[in-house]
C-alpha cells in the first residue's frame, strides 16, 4: 500500500464530489465537509469550554472564603445551572461529535459523512441554541436557576418566566444530537470500506457507534420532559404535580432515564479515544479488542436500567433501591475490563511518554479514582450520607474533567499534527499538561473530604470548618482555569505552523488515518481503500 | 488509471457546499425563539413572539422546499448510487426510532401516574400517613376522574369516535400498502387512486380527532387543567394528531410527485420513507386507542 493515499477527484469524472468551495466565511457556513464540520464542532466546543470555565470560576470565587461576598445567591445558581448545562451539552458533547466527524470518515476509509447536508445542519443549530440559551442571563428574571437537571417543582413552581427560552433551546440542541448521531451510525454502518467488517473497526469508531445509538434512544427523552416542564409551568397540567395525580418523582425518574446513558454519551467515545492511544504509544496491539467491544455494549445496555441510582433519597420502595444499587455495581465490571486491557497493553509494551499518551495515562488513573467513588455513592445506605455533597461534586467531576476532557484532550494532542500538517510546540503541550494534573487534583480532590465531612453542593454559602479546603479548591480552580488558556495557545499556534510531520505521525499508531497525507486533504477516501 | 476498487464500487454522492442548513439553523433558531417568547407573553398585550414563531415557519418551510427541490433533481438526475440511497433508508429508519422513545415518554408518563403515582396518593404501599395528611377524601381510581386537589372530570368513551378512527387510520394504512404494491407493479392509476384514498382518510381522522377535542372541551369537561388523566390524554393524542398532520402532508407531496411521473418500482425512497412513517403513526395510535382509551 502506498504511504499517501490521496484520492482527488481527476480530471473527466463526474463531478460528484465539487472540490472547490466558497472563499472566507461562506465555505464555512454552507461547508458539506466533514473536516470542515469537525473543526467547527471543536472550535465551538472550545469557546464553550472558556464560557463555562468562567462561569466555574465565579462559582469558585465566590466559594474562597464563607459568607457571600460577590454575587447574589440567585446569580449563584444561574452559574451553576448554565455552567453544568453548557459543558454537557456544549463542550463535551460539541468535541466528541467534531472528533468523530473528523475520524470516522478517515478511519473506516468513507469519502465524506453519510448525509453532508445534514451534518452541517447538525452543526449551526448549535451556536443559535446556545445563544438563546445564555441571552436569557442577561434578561430581566435572569437565567435558569434550578440546576441543569431542572427538577420540579424548581423548573415548574418556583423558576423564573424565561424557562421557556431554556425549554426551547434544550429542544433545538437536542434536535442538533439526533440528526448527529443519525449521521454517524448510518456513516459507520453503510460507509466503511470493503474488507472492514465489524471486527476490525477501529476502538473509537466502535465507541461512537454504540454513543450514537445511545443519543438517539434518550435524546427524545430529553425532549420529552422539557416539554412535561413547559406545560407544567405555563400551561396548568400537573405531570410533576401532587395536587392533579402528577408526581415530582416522576420527573426525577424520566429525567435520569435520559441522564445516566447521557453520561456514558459523555464518556463511551473517551474510551475509544483511550483505547486508541494507548496502543499507539505501548507500541503493541490493544489486548483484548473483542472483549472492549462487548464490555462497551454492556456499559451502553446497562445505561437503561440503573437510572434511579440519581435519586436513592427521593423515596423509592426498598425493592427498588436494591434493584439500582446491585445492577449500577455490575457496570464496575465491563468498566474494570476495560481499565485492565489498558493496562494490560501497556504492560511490557515500550512505551513512550509523548503528550496524548500523557493524559491517556493519567486518564486511565484518575478516571479509575471516579469510578471508585462511583462505586462508594452506588451502595444506598453510604449513597444516603454522601447524597447532594461536595463528595458528588468530586465524583463527577473526576469522571467528566479528568476523564471525557482529558480525553478530548489526548485525542486533540493525538490528531492535531494530522489535521494541520505541522507538530505541536511539545514543550508547550508538556506544560500544559503538567499545571493541568496538578492543578485539576488540587481543584477535585478536596472535594472528597469536604463532601464526607457534609458540606452540601449547590449552595453560595458554607459552615466556617470547610474554609480552609475551599480555599484550597478555588487556588486549585483558578490555576485549572487559567492553565487551559495554554492549549488554546498551543492549539493556535500548531494551526500557525511548526515542524513539518510524515504521513504517519506516531510510529506505533495504526488505522487507515495516518495513510492520507498530512495536513489531510480536502477530499479523502473518495474511492473506498480495501481493507485486508 | 482506475484503482481496483474503483471499478466493484459505485461513487459515493458527496453534494456541494449548500445554503440550505446554514438556513434551517437560523429558521429553527427562529423557531424556537418565537416559540419560548410566545409562550411567555401568553395573557400579556405584547405578541411580537408570535411574529418572530411565524417567520421561523416560514423560513423553515422553504428551506424544506429548497432543499428538497436539490435533493429530488439529484435523484432525477440519477447521481445516487445504490449505497447513497441505503444511506437514506437507514436515516429514516433511525428517526423513527427516535420519535418511538419520544411517544415513549408520555407513555412512561400515564404508566407511572397509573401504577404508581395515584394508587400511592390513595395511600396503597407505606403510603397511608401521605393521603390522611394531605388529601383524606381521595380516592385513587383511574381513569382520575377526581383530582386531589378536587377537578373533576368526565372519562373519554372508547366506542364512537375513537373506535371510528381506528378504523379508518388501519384502512389508511392498507389502502397506503396496496397503492405500494401498485406502484411495484407499475400500475400507476391504482397508484394514484389509493394514494388519494390514504390522504383523504388522513383527513378524515384529523378532522373527527377535532370534532372529539371539541366534545371532550365542552361537554366532558376534559381539558388540559384537568389533572393527570387529562394531561396524558391531550399530550398523546396531540402529539400524535401533530404527526398525522406531518404525516398527510407527506402523502400529499408524495401524490404530488407521483402524479408528475415520479417514482419507478426501484427507485421510490421518499414513497417509502413517507409510507413507513405512516404506519409508524398507525401503530401509535393502535397503542394509544388501548391504553388511553380501552383499558
Amino acid at each position: 500500500m502506498t504511504d499517501s493515499v490521496d484520492n482527488n477527484q481527476e480530471p473527466g469524472e463526474p463531478k460528484s464530489a465539487d472540490k472547490s468551495y466558497a472563499a472566507g466565511v461562506k465555505r464555512w457556513l454552507y461547508t458539506t465537509n466533514h473536516k470542515d464540520i469537525g473543526t467547527l464542532y471543536l472550535g465551538f466546543s472550545l469557546l464553550m469550554l472558556l464560557i463555562g470555565g468562567s462561569m466555574a470560576m465565579v462559582i469558585r470565587a465566590e466559594l474562597f472564603q464563607p459568607g457571600l461576598q460577590l454575587i447574589e445567591p440567585n446569580f449563584f445558581n444561574q452559574m451553576t445551572t448554565v455552567h453544568g448545562l453548557i459543558m454537557v451539552f456544549g463542550a463535551v458533547m460539541p468535541a466528541f461529535v467534531g472528533l468523530a466527524n473528523w475520524m470516522i470518515p478517515l478511519m473506516i476509509g468513507a469519502p465524506d459523512m453519510a448525509l453532508p447536508r445534514m451534518n452541517n445542519w447538525s452543526f449551526w443549530i448549535l451556536p443559535f441554541a446556545f445563544t438563546m440559551l445564555l441571552s436569557s442571563l442577561f434578561m430581566p428574571g435572569g437565567g435558569p436557576n434550578f440546576g441543569w437537571t431542572f427538577y420540579a417543582p424548581l423548573s415548574t413552581t418556583y423558576s423564573n418566566n424565561n424557562t421557556a427560552l431554556f425549554v426551547f433551546s434544550v429542544h433545538i440542541m437536542g434536535i442538533s444530537s439526533i440528526m448527529g448521531a443519525i449521521n454517524v451510525i448510518v456513516t459507520i454502518i453503510n460507509l466503511r470500506a470493503p474488507g472492514m467488517t465489524w471486527m476490525k473497526m477501529p476502538m473509537f469508531v466502535w465507541t461512537w457507534f454504540i454513543t450514537a445509538f445511545l443519543l438517539i434512544a434518550v435524546m427524545p427523552v430529553l425532549a420529552g420532559t422539557v416539554t412535561m416542564v413547559l406545560t407544567d409551568k405555563y400551561f396548568g397540567t400537573s405531570f410533576f404535580n401532587a395536587a392533579g395525580g402528577g408526581d415530582p418523582v416522576m420527573f426525577q425518574h424520566i429525567f435520569w432515564f435520559f441522564g445516566h446513558p447521557e453520561v456514558y454519551i459523555m464518556i463511551l467515545p473517551a474510551f475509544g479515544i483511550i483505547s486508541t492511544i494507548i496502543p499507539a504509544f505501548s507500541r503493541k496491539k490493544l489486548f483484548g479488542y473483542h472483549s472492549m467491544v462487548y464490555a462497551t455494549a454492556s456499559i451502553a445496555l446497562l445505561s437503561f436500567i440503573v437510572w434511579a441510582h440519581h435519586m436513592f433519597t427521593t423515596g423509592m420502595p426498598l425493592a427498588a433501591e436494591l434493584f439500582f444499587m446491585y445492577s449500577t455495581m455490575l457496570i464496575s465490571v465491563p468498566t474494570g475490563v476495560k481499565v485492565f486491557n489498558w493496562v494490560a497493553t501497556m504492560w511490557r509494551g515500550s512505551i513512550s511518554f509523548e503528550v496524548p499518551m500523557l493524559f491517556a495515562v493519567a486518564f486511565i488513573v484518575l478516571f479509575t479514582i471516579g469510578g471508585f467513588s462511583g462505586l462508594m455513592l452506588a451502595i444506598t445506605p453510604a449513597d444516603f450520607q454522601y447524597h447532594d455533597t461536595y463528595f458528588v461534586v468530586a465524583h463527577f467531576h473526576y469522571v467528566l474533567v479528568t476523564g471525557a476532557l482529558f480525553s478530548i484532550m489526548a485525542g486533540v494532542y493525538f490528531w492535531l499534527p494530522k489535521w494541520t500538517g505541522f507538530m505541536f510546540d511539545i514543550r508547550l503541550a508538556k506544560t500544559h499538561f503538567w499545571l493541568s494534573l496538578v492543578s485539576v487534583n488540587v481543584l477535585f480532590f478536596p472535594m472528597h473530604f469536604v463532601g464526607l465531612a457534609g458540606m452540601p453542593r449547590r449552595i453560595p454559602d458554607y459552615a466556617l470548618q470547610f474554609a480552609d479546603f475551599n480555599a484550597i479548591i478555588s487556588l486549585g480552580g483558578f490555576a485549572f482555569g487559567l492553565s487551559q488558556l495554554l492549549f488554546v495557545w498551543a492549539v493556535i499556534k500548531c494551526f500557525k505552523g511548526g515542524d513539518t510531520v510524515p504521513d504517519k505521525v506516531w510510529d506505533g499508531a495504526e488505522g487507515l488515518e495516518w495513510q492520507v497525507a498530512s495536513p489531510a486533504p480536502y477530499h479523502t477516501f473518495s474511492t473506498p481503500p480495501e481493507v485486508k | 488509471m482506475k484503482l481496483e476498487t474503483e471499478k466493484k464500487h459505485e461513487k459515493y454522492y458527496v453534494p456541494a457546499q449548500s445554503p440550505w442548513p446554514i438556513i434551517g439553523a437560523v429558521a429553527l433558531f427562529f423557531v424556537a425563539v418565537g416559540a419560548g417568547l410566545t409562550v411567555m407573553q401568553m395573557g400579556k398585550p405584547d405578541s411580537s413572539g408570535f411574529y418572530v414563531l411565524l417567520a421561523g415557519v416560514m423560513l423553515l418551510i422553504l428551506m424544506l422546499f429548497g432543499w428538497f427541490k436539490n435533493v429530488i433533481d439529484e435523484s432525477m438526475s440519477g447521481r445516487y448510487s445504490q449505497q447513497m440511497n441505503i444511506s437514506f433508508k437507514q436515516a429514516m429508519l433511525w428517526f423513527i426510532f427516535s420519535e418511538v422513545m419520544f411517544f415513549m415518554v408520555f407513555f412512561g408518563a400515564l404508566f407511572y401516574a397509573r401504577i404508581f403515582a395515584v394508587p400511592w396518593l390513595g395511600g396503597a404501599g407505606n403510603n397511608a400517613m401521605t393521603n390522611e395528611l394531605l388529601w383524606p377524601a381521595f380516592e385513587a381510581v383511574w381513569p382520575l376522574v377526581i383530582t386531589p386537589s378536587g377537578d373533576t372530570t368526565q372519562v373519554m368513551d372508547w366506542t364512537g369516535l375513537p373506535l371510528i378512527n381506528t378504523v379508518i387510520l388501519l384502512t389508511s394504512s392498507v389502502s397506503l400498502h396496496i397503492a405500494h404494491q401498485a406502484l411495484t407493479a407499475g400500475r400507476r392509476v391504482v397508484l394514484k387512486g389509493f394514494m388519494a384514498v390514504t390522504v383523504l382518510l388522513g383527513l378524515i381522522f384529523l378532522i373527527l380527532q377535532m370534532n372529539e377535542y371539541i366534545h371532550a372541551y365542552h361537554e366532558l369537561g376534559l381539558t388540559l387543567q384537568s389533572g393527570v388523566y387529562g394531561n396524558t390524554f391531550y399530550l398523546l393524542t396531540g402529539f400524535h394528531g401533530l404527526h398525522v398532520t406531518l404525516g398527510v402532508i407527506l402523502l400529499s407531496i408524495i401524490l404530488l410527485r407521483i402524479t408528475k411521473g415520479h417514482f419507478d418500482k426501484n427507485r421510490h425512497f421518499a414513497f417509502q420513507a413517507a409510507a413507513w412513517y405512516w404506519h409508524f403513526v398507525d401503530v401509535v395510535w393502535l397503542c394509544l386507542y388501548l391504553f388511553v382509551y380501552v383499558v
